[in-house]
């Protein structure tokens, strides 16, 4: 009975400081909103009109100052592209290769094995032409944030246009809820209508906010549907495993008993 | 058993080579047992089951990670978008050192509990300490190999520490580099050494459990064994029981890898090690946060920097251990009949927490208007008064409990009442 009171207060004590934890931290930025995303749960997948729908997000906006260099053209067919469109993608972009056989280098266009072709030849160019910020690679994003999908969620759709009373913005910046130190470089890069969707979807400003997260989420984790159905399977045979080793040792056991 | 070892080729076998009988001594039926282990006593070997998941999936790591901070950071993406299950074989080694200390913390809390490290178990003890300090340079050198903003901060700072030695500080710091700052040689060498170090604990591990059949596992009441009628053999009774708990154990450890297998990491780690930008908050890996914590919390003292003194305090917090069996008097092992001594073990156990609590948090930070780096400070006095006043003294003046005759008749009166412990 006392070990049972003294775990009790240690996972007291444990939760109350957790709580604080993630209390002190959000200073740094509003804690943003939980969303319903369909990759969510131990069950979740991608909703794959969501993914198609944010990687015309992605390409049509963010991509004039993004790159996405982790992902090939190729992985776009697990979105739901064919191939056949997956090339016609590709070879909308130039890359260089080379030699050739009189030892120049040639642009040709881009092939499904490439990798996603990146808006800037190097960091100094996109500083260039960002007013000295730099437009992070997006491959990671959503794990390379607090708060994740959320996170990004909220910063998409977290601008004010006057920042509030008693807040001075330097030139070039914008004012977002959720960006640590609420001042950010990026001006707001969607509205409503930023796009027009091919599947009749309405492109409100949470709407394609959301895309996109969904899009910036499997192209962080595009293993996350596999992972998760072979997870169930292995949890459920780990189930039945130890379920039956249990019994092996209560019988085992018993005229110890 | 006996006729298994009639068998002309494992007689044969055994003659030359005692192979057989050695498994069943050590792990089979010709190796007696306290028979009131409680569960408690499973993660020794839950411990055991990681380190070899921990080699194997590393192994497997290494033929596809490349060692050089143009590639690191791509090569362990590749691992995870192009290897094929590349993403399982990381996540579970990731995840695995986190379970890895988490059972090893509850293996040693274990044996503060019921005194496992006393007489005549000290070195097993000693052994364990140095099991835990190699483990800890494995981890810290493998958190590097990503080379993610958190690797290399991480490993600037702490790298760092050593140019608190006075004099020669700055030189070592340059030497363990290989350079100048922490770069492509540093990566290299704490590859190698990541490598390495696991044999160096599976060589440890064997000494751990040479020491430990020796005398025998302790047991929960901490009374010695006094004959046949306290033992039980360890097959098939102990074999079924640490494989159930490794049922248990795989399905928690599973529910990370597959289910939030970035929940013991940083995001920063996440972004790609950049020598330009600093992170807002450095923290190490959750298991190390009590020990950053103590190394944070020792202000200059005299002629000592608070950064030297905390770089002793740090080491010293673990280096105390090896000390225990001898600042600890007391003749009781098991803190069941020491009622004193049982709630001061709690309350240690808590003091731990906070310090970890204190590690996660800037020392600038306050807690209710209390700032953080106060309570770092009084949480690591506490550890320390804990380990070299309280135990000794706790240790001499507490009035025992009396011990049950032998362990075969704390387990009948136990039977009989039908109560637990
Ligand atoms: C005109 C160029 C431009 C466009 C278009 C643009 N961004 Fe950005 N973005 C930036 C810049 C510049 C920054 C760096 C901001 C800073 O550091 O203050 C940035 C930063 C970010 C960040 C990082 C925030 C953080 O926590 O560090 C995210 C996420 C992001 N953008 C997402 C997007 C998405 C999604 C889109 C498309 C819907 C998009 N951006 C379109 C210029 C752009
Ligand atoms: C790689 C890490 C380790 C492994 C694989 C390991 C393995 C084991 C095993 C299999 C046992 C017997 C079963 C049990 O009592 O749980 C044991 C006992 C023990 N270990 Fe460890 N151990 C490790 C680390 C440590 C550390 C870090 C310490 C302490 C500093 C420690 C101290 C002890 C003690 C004192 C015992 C005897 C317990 C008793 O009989 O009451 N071990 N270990």
């Amino acid at each position: 009975m006392k070990k049972i009171n003294a775990i009790a207060s240690i996972l007291a004590v444990a939760l109350i400081f957790g709580s604080a934890v993630s209390s002190a931290t959000a200073s740094e930025g509003a804690k943003p909103h939980a969303q319903d995303w369909s990759f969510n749960g131990i069950f979740g997948t991608f909703d794959r009109g969501a993914l198609q729908r944010g990687y015309q997000v992605y390409s049509e906006v963010c991509a004039a100052c993004h790159a996405l260099r982790l992902l090939s053209y190729r992985n776009l067919t697990a979105i739901g592209l064919s191939p056949d469109q997956v090339k016609k993608i590709a070879a909308e972009f130039e890359v260089t290769d080379g030699p050739n056989d009189e030892g120049e280098m040639f642009q040709r266009p881009a092939r499904p094995s490439d990798r996603f072709v990146s808006p800037f030849a190097n960091e100094n160019a996109a500083r260039a032409s960002n007013n000295g910020a730099l437009p992070p690679d997006l491959s990671l994003m959503t794990k390379a944030r607090k708060g994740g999908a959320d996170y990004l969620h909220g910063l998409l759709t977290g601008y004010k246009e006057e920042p509030p009373a008693g807040v001075k913005l330097p030139e070039g910046m914008n004012y977002n809820l959720y960006f640590p130190g609420n001042q950010i470089a990026m001006a707001p890069p969607l509205a409503d209508d930023a796009v027009k969707y091919a599947d009749g979807t309405k492109a409100t400003l949470d709407q394609v906010s959301s895309d996109v997260t969904t899009f910036l989420a499997w192209a962080a984790e595009p293993e996350l549907e596999e992972r998760k159905r072979l997870g169930i399977k292995v949890m459920l045979f780990l189930l039945v495993l130890t379920g039956m080793l249990y019994a092996l040792k209560v019988s085992i056991w018993k005229d110890q008993h | 058993m006996s006729k298994f070892f009639e068998n002309p080729v494992i007689k044969w076998v055994e003659y030359r080579l005692p192979i057989f009988s050695f498994i069943d001594e050590s792990v089979g039926s010709g190796y007696p047992t306290p028979k009131n282990l409680n569960y408690w006593w499973n993660f020794g070997s839950l411990a055991g089951l990681v380190l070899v998941i921990m080699i194997a999936t590393g192994i497997v790591l290494a033929m596809n990670y490349t060692a050089h901070v143009d590639y690191a950071f791509e090569s362990v993406e590749r691992i995870m978008r192009d290897v094929n299950y590349g993403w399982l074989v990381r996540y579970i080694h990731v995840n695995g050192g986190s379970m890895f200390f988490i059972l090893v913390y509850i293996h040693m809390f274990r044996g503060l509990y019921y005194g496992s490290f006393k007489e005549p178990r000290e070195l097993l003890w000693i052994i364990g300490v140095f099991i835990l300090l190699a483990m800890m340079a494995t981890a810290f050198m493998g958190y590097v190999l990503p080379w993610g903003q958190m690797s290399f901060w991480g490993a600037t700072v702490i790298t760092n520490l050593f140019s608190a030695i006075p004099l020669i500080g700055d030189s070592i710091v340059t030497w363990l580099w290989g350079g100048f700052s922490v770069d492509n040689p540093t990566l290299n060498r704490f590859y190698a050494f990541h490598y390495l170090l696991p044999f160096v604990i599976f060589a440890l591990v064997f000494i751990h459990l040479w020491a430990l059949h020796v005398h025998k596992s302790s047991n929960p009441l901490g009374i010695d064994i006094q004959g046949p009628q306290d033992t039980i053999p360890f097959h098939p009774y102990f074999t079924i029981k640490d494989l159930f708990g490794m049922g248990v154990f795989m399905l928690i450890f599973m529910y990370f890898v597959f289910f939030a297998p970035n929940f013991f990491g940083e995001p920063d780690n996440y972004i790609k090690a950049n020598p330009l930008v600093t992170p807002p908050h450095i923290v190490p890996e959750w298991y190390f946060l009590p020990f950053y914590a103590i190394l944070r919390a020792v202000p200059d003292i005299w002629f000592i920097s608070a950064k030297l003194g905390g770089v002793i305090a740090m080491f010293g917090s673990i280096l105390i251990l090896l000390l225990l069996p001898w600042l600890d008097r007391s003749k009781v092992r098991s803190s069941q009949f020491r009622p004193i001594n049982r709630q001061l073990f709690w309350v240690f156990f808590v003091d731990c927490l906070i310090l970890g609590w204190v590690g996660a948090n800037s020392p600038d930070a306050v807690f209710h208007g209390v700032p953080f780096l106060w309570i770092g400070r009084v949480t690591t006095a506490y550890y320390f008064a804990h380990i070299l006043l309280i135990i000794p003294l706790v240790s001499i003046l507490e009035r025992t409990k009396p011990l049950p005759e032998s362990i075969s008749a704390a387990v009948t009166a136990n039977a009989k009442s039908g109560a637990g412990e």
